[in-house]
């Protein structure tokens, strides 16, 4: 086991390490705010980081299994690749931007742009995600277990969400979609692989594209 | 980028090294503003009034210095940096009259009862120990770290800005609307030292507060009237107040122990704080206006 207290080293040591071949488990103690913690994980490292983070933690991840004991600040796992991303606290704004793949488990609240123009990453929010959450998204699912700020899914592609709670609204060209079997079966294996058991998929409404606006057509001019 | 933190102590201890722990939180944001830092620290005085002023050289302070001894009696001077408090029986009204007419070319930084600003250009960290300040103490305060993106580099254009007795302003974000706001608000009266987009919402302020407005309803009408991005905080005479724009892309954080109440652009200031590790932590949501005063109130503030 490797173990990074960054009261006393620089995150640049631990990120060296987590971009390097030997793989295993790596703790990490007083995170204090600092920024790109635990960037650029390359393999199947095992990370656990105690405290609050600042922006950018888990940026680019590629197969790493990242948890934080603690809230994270802004830019969580922004364009995660692959692996896992699993905070216990709160995340802040444009969590999982514009991620590929992977999974981002968020305990608490995520804030607005959460899964901005996302590609293809998985994010389920126990808590509510504020407002332009899923803004552009293209590929992946959002499940929020809670509300949904204004303006949800706005101008989005195929991206799609599953909201349990309220939407405050939909942004252009979101609607509400039917909950099929397959999509039942997606959501469930995202609870599943969340570790949500006290909702069920009857529980979520389920939301996506209008398909009006992105291709581009002179009649919407005004909507773009 | 600009940098802000604000500290409310709870505890004797904190009020105690106030300076010391808002000067650690300030060093953490230079990064997010290396040109310039400012503070405005509150504290109970020894009289009816507190009143800021500045000048870059150490002559004219000496002259103000021995000039406010001589108009009245009863005067106390600090003097740190380029500042000068003057404490005294009169009303703040009447020592900015008499620095107004006396000295025209100071600065007059804050007037209030228990309100001083500090602010210079220069890295936040040579500000806090050119300052010296740990050595102050209070109940509150609020600091700024600036990374100007609108005008000048200079001392004026510096935050905090005051916004009338014992109320200031710091600012992370831009306003685009300014230009014209402030053509408004010079036919109403209000003075501005700077072409500074922030001193624009500062004399916002200060104009709606001057009209009979609650901080809180001051605060409700900017958001209709200020265009732009912004996280404002606002000390008042016993705590501060947070606003964010409804777009929200500046950062703000909040937190409270037994000990303390902070709110800062980033955690990593926060994390400067004894028990920060355990503190309840939260985000500001966008628009709403968030009040400090010994308890988080929904009331009116000031």
């Amino acid at each position: 086991m490797n173990t990074f207290d960054l009261s006393d080293n620089p995150v640049r040591e631990l990120n060296q390490h987590l971009h390097g071949a030997v793989t295993g488990k790596v703790v990490v103690s007083n995170a204090g705010g600092k920024h790109s913690v635990a960037v650029g994980a390359t393999g199947a490292h095992e990370v656990e980081i105690n405290g609050n983070v600042g922006y950018y933690c888990a940026g680019m991840n590629c197969d790493a299994n990242i948890q934080v004991n603690g809230h994270a600040g802004p830019g969580l796992a922004e364009n995660m690749m692959s692996g896992r991303v699993h905070v216990s606290g709160n995340a802040s704004q444009y969590c999982a931007a514009t991620a590929h793949g992977g999974l981002v488990v968020i305990d608490g609240d995520a804030s607005s742009r959460c899964g901005i123009s996302m590609k293809g990453v998985d994010i389920v929010v126990k808590g509510s995600v504020g407002h332009m959450s899923a803004f552009m998204a293209q590929k992946g699912h959002l499940v929020v277990c809670g509300d949904a700020g204004e303006a949800l899914g706005d101008s989005i592609y195929e991206a799609q969400l599953y909201v349990g709670g309220k939407v405050e609204s939909l942004g252009a060209d979101c609607e509400e979609k039917e909950m099929r079997a397959e999509h039942k079966e997606t959501l469930q294996s995202l609870l599943d692989a969340a570790g949500i058991n006290d909702m069920t998929v009857d529980d979520f409404k389920r939301y996506g594209s209008a398909r009006k606006l992105y291709h581009f057509n002179i009649d919407n001019a005004s909507s773009y | 980028m600009c940098g802000i933190v604000g500290l409310y102590a709870k505890t004797d201890s904190i009020r105690q090294n106030l300076g010391k722990h808002v000067g650690a939180m300030l060093e953490q944001m230079g990064e997010r503003g290396p040109d310039s830092a400012g503070v405005a620290f509150y504290a109970d005085g020894v009289g009816a009034s507190k009143v800021t002023v500045q000048h870059d050289s150490a002559d004219q302070i000496d002259a103000v210095a021995q000039s406010v001894q001589k108009a009245f009696s009863g005067v106390q001077l600090k003097r740190r940096g380029t500042h000068l408090v003057i404490e005294s029986p009169e009303t703040p009204a009447a020592m900015e009259d008499w620095v107004r007419e006396s000295f025209p070319d100071l600065r007059l930084m804050s007037a209030g009862e228990r309100i001083e600003i500090y602010k210079e250009k220069g890295h936040p960290s040579e500000f806090v120990n050119n300052y010296a300040l740990h050595e102050i103490s209070g109940s509150h305060a609020l600091a700024h770290t600036r990374m100007a993106t609108e005008s000048a580099i200079t001392t004026s254009h510096s935050h905090p800005f005051s916004t009338g007795l014992d109320l200031c302003l710091v600012h992370n974000g831009s306003l685009s609307n300014h230009n014209r706001l402030r053509e408004k608000l010079l036919r109403a009266g209000i003075r501005f030292e700077t072409d500074n987009d922030s001193e624009v919402a500062a004399g916002y302020l200060t104009w709606r507060l001057s009209q009979g407005d609650s901080l809180r309803q001051a605060l409700a009408a900017a958001i209709r009237d200020l265009d732009g991005f912004y996280t404002f905080a606002i000390g008042t005479r016993d705590g501060f107040a947070v606003l964010r724009d409804p777009v929200a892309c500046k950062p703000a954080v909040l937190a409270e122990t037994d000990d303390w109440v902070a709110m800062s652009s980033e955690f990593r200031a926060i994390a400067q704080l004894p028990g920060a590790e355990n503190a309840r932590v939260w985000e500001p949501v966008p628009a709403q206006i968030y009040t400090w005063e010994g308890e988080m109130r929904d009331g009116v503030a000031a």
